[in-house]
């Protein structure tokens, strides 16, 4: 099965060229895809972790007595 | 004021798909350049695409801003990107968006400004703001766009390199 192709286009002389991966490129596709993915959940779950911590310091303001339109003008 | 804004090349990509496009050999006469690209992946998941100089992948950092019009949010990322479409979209829905870099011929480190959404003509829409910085000092000479999978770039995705002099 051939492997996926790049497009190459040279400035210079306005020549596109569609050229195949070598498995080396593909191998290093799947690689980046993999560290890429791991950013992603790391990224999700750091913001899952802040939307958290949003949620409860919304919270302890509210049973401190502000009112929420109070606590959205603090904290937007 | 730029007094000269051109076309360098354009590309499409034809009905194989493309895992990458890259724009090789660029002139070094313009002040700054403008990668504008409408973009769509074969992969379903979250897919974003990225830009990279003179082949490589080293030294890209950003700060990201994004919105999809319920929540706004603020990160930092080690590449420099914005989302596209994927499979899992909309058919036939591309996103849209720029990379635009300033004195790209300078010895300095080099900042790219992004601006990017993947419209999805549906209820997930992520529209991102990007402050990248190459922290290399070599001209830059080729730009590479590839997908943060696997997937490929379906057909009739575009990109185009535009050169920017400001005399």
């Amino acid at each position: 099965m051939a492997n996926p192709t790049k497009l190459v286009v040279d400035c210079t002389t306005g020549i596109t060229e569609e050229i195949e991966l070598t498995d080396a490129e593909v191998a290093q596709m799947k690689a980046d895809a993999e560290a890429y993915a791991e950013q992603k959940a790391a990224e999700e779950t750091a913001a899952a972790a802040d939307e958290a911590k949003k949620v409860s310091g919304k919270a302890k303001l509210k049973a401190l007595g502000l009112t929420d339109a109070e606590i959205d003008a603090l904290v937007k | 004021m730029a007094t000269t804004f051109v076309k360098i090349q354009t590309v499409t990509v034809g009905s194989g798909g493309a895992a990458n496009i890259e724009f090789t050999s660029i002139p070094q006469t313009y002040t700054d350049l403008k990668v504008v690209a409408s973009l769509r992946t074969d992969n379903a998941g979250v897919e974003a695409v990225m830009i990279e100089f003179n082949g490589l992948n080293t030294n890209l950092s950003g700060r990201r801003l994004t919105g999809d019009g319920g929540s706004a949010g603020s990160d930092t990322l080690t590449n420099i990107r914005f989302a596209i479409c994927t499979a899992a979209n909309t058919a036939s829905v591309f996103s849209n968006g720029e990379f635009y870099i300033p004195n790209y011929t300078s010895a300095n480190f080099k900042s790219v400004s992004v601006d990017g959404v993947n419209e999805t003509n549906g209820t997930n829409a992520v529209q991102s703001l990007v402050a990248g910085l190459w922290s290399a000092t070599a001209a830059i000479t080729s730009i590479k766009l590839l997908g943060n999978s696997a997937g490929n770039f379906v057909q009739y995705s575009t990109a185009t390199l535009y050169g920017i002099k400001s005399s």
